[in-house]
């Protein structure tokens, strides 16, 4: 039931852009939100509906780095290397959080897709650096072993709701 | 601004209609090097090779520069000659190193532009991310190893044809010229017509090579392997061997083929007279009874694809003739095997073409009997060009050869038909003559000759007023499309090539980017047709011949066995369904059409009321549900499917009964399984 | 006629009248950076503190009423000592304020009017404690003019920034104004284009004045991609309305009536400020049909950026408007004459537009006396790097390094951030596009043209103040790293070039470079500096030019003697033991993979320099810390 109603969803939001070729980016943007990333089907549909080549929608959304085409953790890390950040030490936090999840080079998720590490360029939070953001609470004034704890504390709130889910 | 000059390298030189710097420093007879400039596209400033000093605003691409009279210009500072060679530089330092093995190997710009500026060594460390190249498409290949990045195929496939099969994808170093999600290209709405490749600088985009397979059937010994030849191959293969363009070569083209070791040599311009004479019955026909005008012209693979894809509801338009290609593949195989004492599938057909759909096309599941390939190769005028070097054959030289009878004969008529406009010409020397019953002296109908990619004549034949469109370049098809479907034009025949300027233009000839070329080769095949004997396809004495002992009439069954063929409406891009619902493992399969035509009769909203309906009567666990995006019913949207069942012009009572009919049947189905 | 004003007028006056009865004000501050220190726990912390002790909370002014009026403010700019909180009438200015201080903020100062003395900003220098914002160096030895309403007033409500002046001069450039005398009135404020060029802004909006077409756009730019600059996000964040009213009148200058909002989609905050400012302002009828009673119309558009720092180019953000890829394409022509498709079209930047009601405010004179004779105004600056205070701060163009880093930065420090007198090395100005100042231009006055000369530009507006332990060649290859994976990929000399440069600086990082290599790295970024087809792969190659210029010996040193003079680069450190640490217990030699470290057991043990790849595992294994590189 879910995938119906994103699909009707993903059909409101090209009729609530006209079916506009020109509103491309807001609605591939307003699909990720649904969707979290952008499966391939649906930018086909996308396309379709748009009265544009494929092609075109795959060249859009492949050019800007905050769409994805992979679905992506629930977590999402992104670990702000803004010229601030990177002076006090942000690949240093980078490198904490993969080395705390595991991820060999070219991964950037953990198998269970609970987490998604990235970079980021500028979060404007540059008094607070480094800062990293997971989802949409941004951290500030971090350290190795604070993302470490971070890391910690989703695991422990997760494994909770799961033992909740299953209790009840 | 006309009137006034400019100064390029201390020369005046006088500003006419030129837009920018580039045309003016041409005209002044500087070769500007450049990949990304192409008078026919937008303007891109991508390649930056065009750059020049102009006094007072320093370096200026000149491509996007205009002029302004007194304009100071140099093409070649100390400065310009250093940014050149790192240009060229970056460029090989990002490119396979595969020269000698490549198939523009020699005709590739990069390569020449290295040896022009002397590069002898790159400083650059070679950081060419290996991709493996795709050659999934029967047409194409694509070598992304050897692309430059000038997006001249994205603007001539979107801009020029209006497909859009290629664009750009990813950003930065890592951006790649490919069809939509990486896909093969065989898998999308590739056309097939090579126009990428045309105008390709490197071997990024070339056609398929298929010589190796023709040389082996012509060293087996057991095959005959017979040539047929297109119209615009005559007046362009020269230019491979330093004959000027539009040259007409037909008697050394024997002569070569003969030297190959090819048996038979034929014209491919004798089953385009023959198509001339299916054609146009089918157009009196069509015409006096009103049924499916505009008739469209079906000798183009790549516009038959095109329409196939993008306007289902124009399908039945297309004349149901076979392309001259394919009509001289099933005469070819039908009749030699008598004449020759040889087996059908001994037969081998090769065509000598100026196209890459033409690859395609040869190999539709429609052109085929008892498994036996009508056309078996189609080579491109180029891979021609490589084999009689291959061969060693110096074909200037060559003492001109002729055809093999009968189906090397032909009147001016089949000869044109490589001009955009031909066809049209061709048909109307014979429906002038059919509808009057006389005989003209006369035959040239220049009203439907010219360059625009879309032209219009009116024309009075006994009495009955004809308006003609003639279309080259699928972009100018497209809009021609539109036109008819909303009413606003209104045609009786409509001529399209998918190449801008018809088949001596296609991608299969020898590289050629100046306009004038095209021109050259367009004016070539009329001079043919002026020296021919005979200029209508009626007076070919081996047609008559040939509906005297095998084809009957115009029109006939047997015509229609051989010389005609059907459509199909085609998806644009496969495997690309969306799955709404699943259900349990054995459940119903519903898939409602998304496609164009059926999204726009309603499918969204037969969708939700499914959906409601399953809702509503707890049936989610007994159906899967899918967004489909084709059934290629798209004349009868929407369409869906249930279970196997498909029902078109679908509403949402039809789908209630096919999913109660089609529950019952499964469920019987699984309870006799258990 | 001056419906309108008695329209506007009446919202200023109600605020205003409603406003009168609160007795206090507290402003916190509500901008991303004291957000994400919890300001918004403060807030609510304020709200219920209140409650508790009687007192009425009024968080929207309704209607007049006694109580303390508790507002969220936007970014006050010295994020690292919020959150911020300020009461008025006094002014008390509290720092670093935790929910658990709010009790006793509302005990002490609203109700007895007393400090708490312990969240008092002190002077770190002179421990000179300060009560208000304007005793302390940092806001003291600013220039705040354009920032002047970021954090005085909530950027949520639309009437109190009618009630402060707002949207009057928009009404008299519909009423009172033509567009050509506006268009005069900017060039003659001299105002040049805050987002990095510096074009003179009345120039760009006369040729688009001029265009005879019908439709007609002004774009904002707020895509603000340089990483460590956020002078745009401030103002989005903290006066939303102020760029909408720059907006309106940049339309009526040019007469078009259709607009749009382009913001980095990285700014969550802004986008929804943004967003509540513009439906208050159709609300109130200060957009959309009939502008002021005239016939103009304007209507105006947000559209979130999707991540591509290239976009902040102005035919990039075009394209990216008209759902394209967001390359850049050759100019001529020019947006103003062909911009949005095909219309003309006038893009400023955010801090731009906020300056244009302030012009007709002052006037072309008074917006004059800020600043120099061609680069009048202020400008805003995010200022980072090994500094006492960094943020978001604002100066008059003229002013010097000087003035910024001793002033109101509070001088250098350490990399661990203790103060130092004489650490001061060099400083990055204008983010990847910009160039390198050294100590000999601590005393240039800062303006447009003079960061020209001196192969900088004002650009974005970053200032990186960096200290001695900096190595140059990194702080280069950092910024190459960045314009490297931001190019577009359009151009060859951009996209390859960069990408080249950045092998030949890890090239030189890494110990594999020549004297050759300085030179081929000097051709090419001229190549691509003068070649390239967009600002961005224009100016991309200035911080490694810059750098080259003013520290080549630091150059030399890392190809040469394949040595970093700051020891900042791995590769080129040769690791020591320190035998008076090692205590032999071979771990070192155990785990070094590639065999470099020997010695006997319960001995110092020596690395072979030849052999060490540096990984630096010897250095996380030792547990004597023996393992020293220089």
């Amino acid at each position: 039931m879910e995938t119906i109603r994103k699909f009707e969803r993903v059909c409101e939001i090209i009729d609530h852009n006209q079916r506009n070729a020109a509103r491309l980016i807001p609605i591939l943007q307003a699909v990720q939100a649904e969707y979290r990333y952008l499966p391939e089907e649906i930018l086909t549909f996308v396309a379709t509906s748009l009265g544009i080549s494929p092609a075109r929608v795959f060249g859009v959304a492949t050019f800007y780095s905050l769409f994805t085409l992979k679905p992506k953790g629930k977590y999402l890390i992104r670990v702000c290397n803004g010229t601030a950040c990177h002076v006090k030490g942000s690949m240093g936090l980078y490198g904490a959080i993969v080395k705390k999840l595991g991820l060999r080079d070219g991964e950037d998720s953990t198998p269970d897709m609970l987490f998604t590490v990235e970079t980021v360029n500028c979060l404007g939070a540059c008094g607070l650096s480094p800062a990293m953001v997971v989802n949409d609470e941004v951290y500030g004034q971090l350290t190795p072993q604070r993302v470490s704890d971070i890391v910690d504390e989703i695991v422990l709130k997760e494994a909770q709701n799961e033992s909740d889910a299953h209790g009840a | 601004m006309n009137g006034t000059v400019i100064f390029i390298d201390n020369k005046e030189i006088p500003i006419e209609n030129e837009q920018n710097l580039l045309e003016l420093i041409r005209k002044a007879g500087v070769d500007l090097p450049t990949f990304c400039y192409h008078s026919e596209l937008s303007i891109y400033g991508a390649c930056r090779l065009c750059m020049v000093q102009v006094e007072g605003m320093g370096l200026v691409p000149a491509c996007s520069t205009p002029p302004t009279p007194e304009m100071k210009v140099s093409t070649n500072t100390e400065e310009i000659r250093k940014m050149r060679k790192i240009i060229v530089e970056l460029l090989l330092a990002n490119h396979s190193q595969n020269c000698p093995t490549c198939q523009k190997n020699t005709t590739c710009q990069l390569q020449a532009l290295a040896k022009r500026f002397g590069i002898t060594k790159v400083r650059f460390k070679n950081q060419l991310r290996e991709m493996p190249p795709d050659e999934s498409s029967p047409s194409l290949v694509r070598d992304p190893n050897k692309c430059v990045l000038c997006g001249d195929c994205v603007r001539i496939c979107s801009e020029v044809q209006s497909v859009g099969a290629i664009d750009f994808a990813y950003r930065g170093a890592q951006t790649v010229v490919i069809p939509s999600f990486g896909k093969a290209l065989d898998q999308v709405e590739c056309v097939n017509c090579g126009q990428c490749a045309r105008i390709c600088p490197t071997g990024a985009l070339t056609p398929k090579s298929e010589v190796d397979e023709v040389w082996k059937d012509i060293h087996n010994p057991s095959k005959v392997v017979v040539a047929q030849v297109a119209p615009a191959v005559r007046v362009a293969i020269g230019e491979m061997f330093g004959l000027p363009s539009g040259t007409t070569t037909t008697g050394q083209i024997a002569a070569a083929l003969r030297a190959i070791g090819f048996d038979k040599i034929y014209d491919t311009s004798f089953t385009a007279d023959l198509t001339v004479l299916e054609e146009s019955g089918e157009f009196i026909k069509r015409v006096t009874t009103g049924d499916r005008i505009p008739q469209f012209t079906s000798c183009c693979p790549a516009w038959v694809k095109f329409v196939e894809q993008y306007y289902p509801e124009f399908v039945n338009h297309l004349s149901s003739c076979r392309s001259p290609q394919q009509m001289f593949g099933a005469l070819a195989k039908e009749m030699l095997s008598s004449e020759l004492n040889v087996k059908p599938e001994d037969i081998v057909v090769v065509s000598i073409m100026p196209c890459t759909a033409k690859k395609f096309e040869a190999k539709r599941p429609e052109f085929e009997r008892d498994g036996v390939r009508d056309v078996d190769h189609v080579l491109t005028t180029q891979e021609f060009g490589r084999m009689i070097e291959e061969a060693g054959l110096h074909f200037k030289e060559l003492g001109p050869e002729s055809f093999h009878m009968p189906f090397g004969f032909k009147t001016g008529a089949g000869v044109i038909f490589g001009n955009s406009g031909g066809v049209s010409e061709a048909v109307l020397r014979y429906v002038s003559e059919k509808l009057t019953g006389q005989k003209h002296e006369s035959y040239e109908f220049t009203s439907v000759r010219g360059e625009n990619g879309i032209r219009e004549a009116k024309l009075s034949v006994a009495g009955n007023e004809f308006t003609l469109a003639v279309v080259s370049g699928l972009g100018n098809a497209r809009r021609a499309l539109d036109r008819i479907r909303s009413g606003e034009a209104h045609y009786d025949f409509v001529e399209v090539m998918a190449c801008p300027g018809g088949c001596v233009g296609g991608a299969g000839q020898p590289v050629f980017s100046d306009p004038l070329v095209r021109r050259q080769r367009t004016k070539g095949l009329y001079e043919n047709d002026r020296m021919l004997e005979l200029h209508k396809s009626q007076d070919n004495p081996y047609i008559a011949e040939l509906y005297g002992t095998v084809l009957g009439e115009v029109g006939s069954h047997k015509a229609h066995e051989l010389l005609h063929t059907s459509y199909r409406t085609r998806k644009r891009i496969l495997d690309e369904d969306v799955s709404i619902s699943s259900g349990d493992e054995k459940s119903l399969d519903i898939s409602v059409c998304f496609g164009t035509s059926c999204f726009l009769k309603g499918s969204q909203k037969l969708l939700h009321d499914i959906l409601g309906h399953i809702r509503s009567k707890g049936l989610n666990a007994r159906v899967n549900v899918n967004a489909s995006f084709c059934f290629e019913k798209c004349d009868k949207g929407p369409t869906i499917k249930v279970g196997s069942r498909t029902i078109e012009g679908c509403t949402i009572e039809k789908a209630i009964e096919a999913i109660k009919r089609e529950g019952v049947a499964l469920a019987e189905e699984v309870r006799q399984n258990v | 006629m001056n419906l309108m004003l008695t329209g506007l007028n009446k919202i200023s006056q109600d605020f205003l009248g409603r406003s009168t009865a609160a007795t206090r004000r507290i402003l916190v501050c509500a901008g991303t950076g004291c957000l994400v220190n919890g300001s918004l726990k403060v807030y609510e912390g304020f709200v219920q503190a209140l409650k508790n002790s009687g007192l009425n909370a009024i968080v929207e002014l309704k209607k007049e009423e006694e109580g303390v009026f508790v507002s969220r403010t936007g970014c006050q700019g010295f994020c690292q000592i919020g959150p911020l909180v300020t009461i008025l009438p006094e002014g008390i200015f509290y720092t670093k304020v935790k929910p658990a201080d709010v009790a006793e903020i509302v005990e002490t100062t609203v109700k007895k009017g007393d400090v708490v003395e312990r969240l008092l900003y002190v002077e770190p220098d002179t421990q000179k404690v300060c009560r208000t914002k304007d005793e302390i160096p940092f806001y003291q030895k600013q220039h705040r003019f354009v920032l002047s309403n970021c954090g005085t007033i909530d950027p949520e409500d639309i009437n109190e920034y009618i009630a402060s002046g707002g949207y009057k001069q928009a009404m008299k450039a519909y009423l009172e104004m033509n567009p050509e005398e506006l268009c005069e009135l900017i060039f003659a404020s001299g105002l040049r284009g805050r987002g990095g060029g510096g074009f003179p802004t009345g120039r760009k909006w006369d040729v688009a004045r001029r265009e005879t077409n019908v439709k007609k756009y002004v774009i904002c730019n707020g895509d603000e991609g340089d990483p460590g600059a956020f002078m745009d996000m401030g103002i989005m964040e903290g006066n939303p309305h102020s760029v909408i009213e720059g907006m309106t009148i940049a339309a009526r200058a040019i007469e078009a009536d259709e607009g749009f909002i382009y913001v980095r989609a990285e700014y969550p905050l802004a986008v929804k400020r943004l967003r509540k400012a513009i439906d208050d302002a159709y609300r109130v009828g200060l957009l959309g049909k009939n502008l002021f009673g005239s016939e103009d119309s304007f209507n105006l558009t947000i559209m979130e950026g999707a991540g591509a720092f290239v976009c902040g180019e102005e035919t990039a953000l075009i394209a990216s408007i008209e759902g394209k890829r967001g390359m850049p394409s050759p100019k001529p022509p020019f947006p103003s004459i062909s911009g949005l498709w095909g219309k003309p079209t006038i893009i400023n930047n955010v801090e731009t537009l906020s300056q244009i009601p302030l012009i007709l405010t002052v006037g072309a004179d008074g917006y004059r006396k800020r600043g120099t004779k061609d680069s009048p105004g202020t400008k805003t600056f995010a200022l980072t790097g090994h500094v006492a205070n960094s943020g978001l701060i604002e100066m008059p163009f003229g002013a010097t390094l000087r003035e910024i880093i001793y002033g109101v930065a509070g001088g250098m420090t350490s990399d661990t951030g203790k103060a130092v007198s004489d650490g001061f090395k060099a400083v990055q100005i204008g983010g990847p596009s910009g160039g390198c100042l050294t100590r000999d231009h601590l005393d240039l006055p800062i303006d447009f043209d003079s960061l020209k000369t001196v192969g900088a530009m004002v650009g974005s507006g970053g200032l990186v103040v960096m200290n001695k332990s900096t190595c140059m060649v990194s702080v280069a290859r950092f910024f190459m790293q960045f314009t490297q994976h931001e190019s577009c990929g359009k151009c060859v000399l951009c996209r390859e070039g960069t990408k080249q440069m950045l092998a030949l600086l890890d090239d030189i990082i890494e110990g594999r470079a020549t004297m050759e290599t300085l030179d081929l790295l000097e051709d090419l970024a001229a190549a691509v500096q003068k070649g390239s087809l967009c600002g961005l792969g224009k100016t991309a190659p200035n911080p490694v030019l810059s750098t080259m210029k003013h520290f080549h010996d630091e150059y030399v040193a890392h190809v040469r003697d394949k040595h970093c003079p700051t020891g900042k680069c791995k590769a080129l450190m040769r690791l020591t033991i320190d035998e008076d640490l090692c205590k032999g217990c071979t771990l070192c030699a155990v785990k070094c993979p590639v065999g470099a470290i020997s010695g006997e057991k319960g001995k110092p043990h020596h690395i072979d320099n030849n052999i060490c790849r540096k990984c630096y595992i010897c250095v996380e294994a030792c547990k004597f810390k023996a393992i020293k590189g220089d």
